[in-house]
């Protein structure tokens, strides 16, 4: 990285904390981000799935979106994606994508219906730090005048994610261990005033902690002073994700891809597959309703050699049949894991494939998703 | 014997006609723990500054290029089980190649231990 670039990276309210803590900073979707600490990403992957790791995912969006009431909200924001948000109940989080008229993935969000009855008729979304412009200028262009979009610029995001968060974060407030999966409440955490959703990115129990920016650096502490916690970057991310089978937006889906092809039929209703309603709902009742010509699927090379995103899939006969979307070394795994789209006659758990790794046809095994099992609170 | 480094962070070390290199210190703890090591076939022929060897992290795949010209004469194969030898012992055990030099003068130029501390500060 370059000075001249460094100066005009956007810097996270944790910044100081990163430099402060030997974080090896890397420009990511605009912003300056910590891709390892000096523990290394084997190691904070490992711990992340042993005990937890704290992750600064506060270049992610987040906004406000406010309506009447839940009913209406709801139903102008479903205009734009295919999940179903009228069934979402006070203090749930719910994955969705926004889509295009093509039926392909302009970005994935998460939505969470506040709480308490006063907040009724608004809904807090996160999305990629590297969409959020697109997002936003997408909901201001679509959306009824009447429903407000706003923007939230004062508040950092970290993820506390593996099995000990909730002991950490138990040790810090009261009630936690009585949360559920997907939910969302604002809780007081070691005196912190925090919105806390047990929800992540990593296949395990966790927190994303929404926190306003000038206290997140001292909420960071408090979590870190735990034995337990170790802080992690984008890298362990990346490959705890990967692992968990999880989508990367740009690289797994795309403006091109459908939630269909892509797995994502579990997160749109039954209600939401029957009515439609959202861009793009042509497609994507198509191909439920015939099936797709190609799916997303688990790849495992069968021997050492990672394969990156980008590599070209073969049929056993050597005719290419598809890309690599996400590649790479899963250290929970212990060996390389990819994954990325085949025709649906390929994308059978135990087809073999080869994967050209640098000239060379490398055999490898289409593998059900997740690669290792999710952990989360039941 | 005597090593020399490159400023692709490569250590050199020259015994008669042989050359072992492999990676520096530096260049190891820049890339992180390695899981996968992709050797040349022994036997083969190594151009000075073409792809010799790669090393992968769980991140990202990095060429290393062929200090010398000359012909493969043996590898690290223990690196294929444990690829973190080069992590732990980057500049012994750690080692990658040994090519029997086809030309020597190639090793004119090469930084000794100074330059390259100096060059890594």
């Amino acid at each position: 990285m370059t000075e001249s670039t460094e100066n005009t990276l956007l810097k996270t309210p944790l910044n100081d904390l990163h430099v402060s803590l030997g974080g090896r900073m890397v420009e990511f979707a605009g912003y300056s981000m910590p891709v390892q600490y000096p523990s290394g990403i084997v190691t904070e992957h490992n711990h992340t799935r042993e005990k937890a790791g704290l992750y600064d995912v506060s270049h992610m969006g987040q906004a406000w979106l406010k309506g009447e009431n839940h009913e209406h909200v709801s139903s102008e924001l479903e205009k734009l994606v295919p999940g179903d948000i009228a069934a979402l109940a006070p203090g749930r989080t719910r994955y969705t994508q926004f889509t295009n008229q093509d039926g392909g993935i302009l970005d994935d969000l998460m939505v969470t219906r506040l709480a308490s009855s006063s907040e009724d008729g608004i809904l807090y979304l996160v999305v990629n730090a590297s969409r959020k412009t697109e997002d936003y200028q997408l909901m201001s262009d679509n959306l009824d005048s009447s429903i407000k979009l706003e923007k939230i610029e004062d508040r950092a995001l970290l993820a506390l994610q593996g099995p000990s968060s909730e002991k950490v974060v138990a040790g810090l407030c009261d009630g936690i261990e009585e949360t559920a999966f997907m939910s969302s409440q604002t809780m007081m955490i070691g005196g912190i005033e925090c919105w806390v959703s047990r929800s992540g990115y990593t296949g395990e129990d966790g927190f994303e902690i929404s926190v306003k920016a000038d206290e997140a650096t001292a909420l960071a502490e408090k979590l870190l002073a735990h034995e337990d916690v170790m802080a992690c970057g984008l890298g362990a991310r990346d490959s705890l994700r990967l692992e968990a089978g999880l989508c990367l937006y740009e690289n797994d889906i795309d403006e091109t891809t459908s939630p269909i092809e892509a797995g994502l039929i579990w997160s749109i209703s039954k209600r939401r597959r029957a009515e439609g309603g959202f861009p793009g709902a042509a497609r994507v009742q198509s191909e439920i309703a015939n099936g797709v010509s190609r799916k997303r699927v688990g790849i495992k090379p069968d021997g050492r050699a990672p394969a990156r995103a980008g590599t070209e899939i073969t049929g056993v006969d050597g005719a290419v049949i598809g890309t690599l979307t996400s590649g790479g070394f899963g250290p929970s795994i212990e060996g390389p894991i990819s994954m990325g789209y085949v025709p649906t006659e390929y994308s059978e758990a135990g087809t073999k494939l080869n994967l050209l790794v640098r000239g060379k046809a490398l055999p490898a095994t289409v593998t059900a998703l997740p690669f290792i099992p999710n952990n989360f609170k039941r | 014997m005597s090593v020399k480094y490159t400023e692709d962070h490569e250590w050199v070390s020259i015994d008669g006609d042989v050359a072992t290199f492999g990676i520096t210190d530096h260049a190891q703890e820049q890339l992180g723990e390695l899981v996968f090591v992709e050797l040349p076939d022994v036997g083969s022929q190594v151009e000075k500054g073409g792809e010799a060897a790669v090393v992968e992290s769980v991140k990202a795949a990095s060429d290393v290029y062929a200090p010398v010209s000359g012909e493969v004469t043996e590898t690290n194969e223990a690196l294929s089980s444990e690829p973190t030898k080069v992590n732990e012992e980057p500049e012994t055990g750690g080692w990658l190649v040994k090519i029997k030099m086809s030309d020597q003068s190639e090793l004119d130029g090469m930084l000794d231990a100074d330059a390259y501390s100096k060059l890594i500060g």
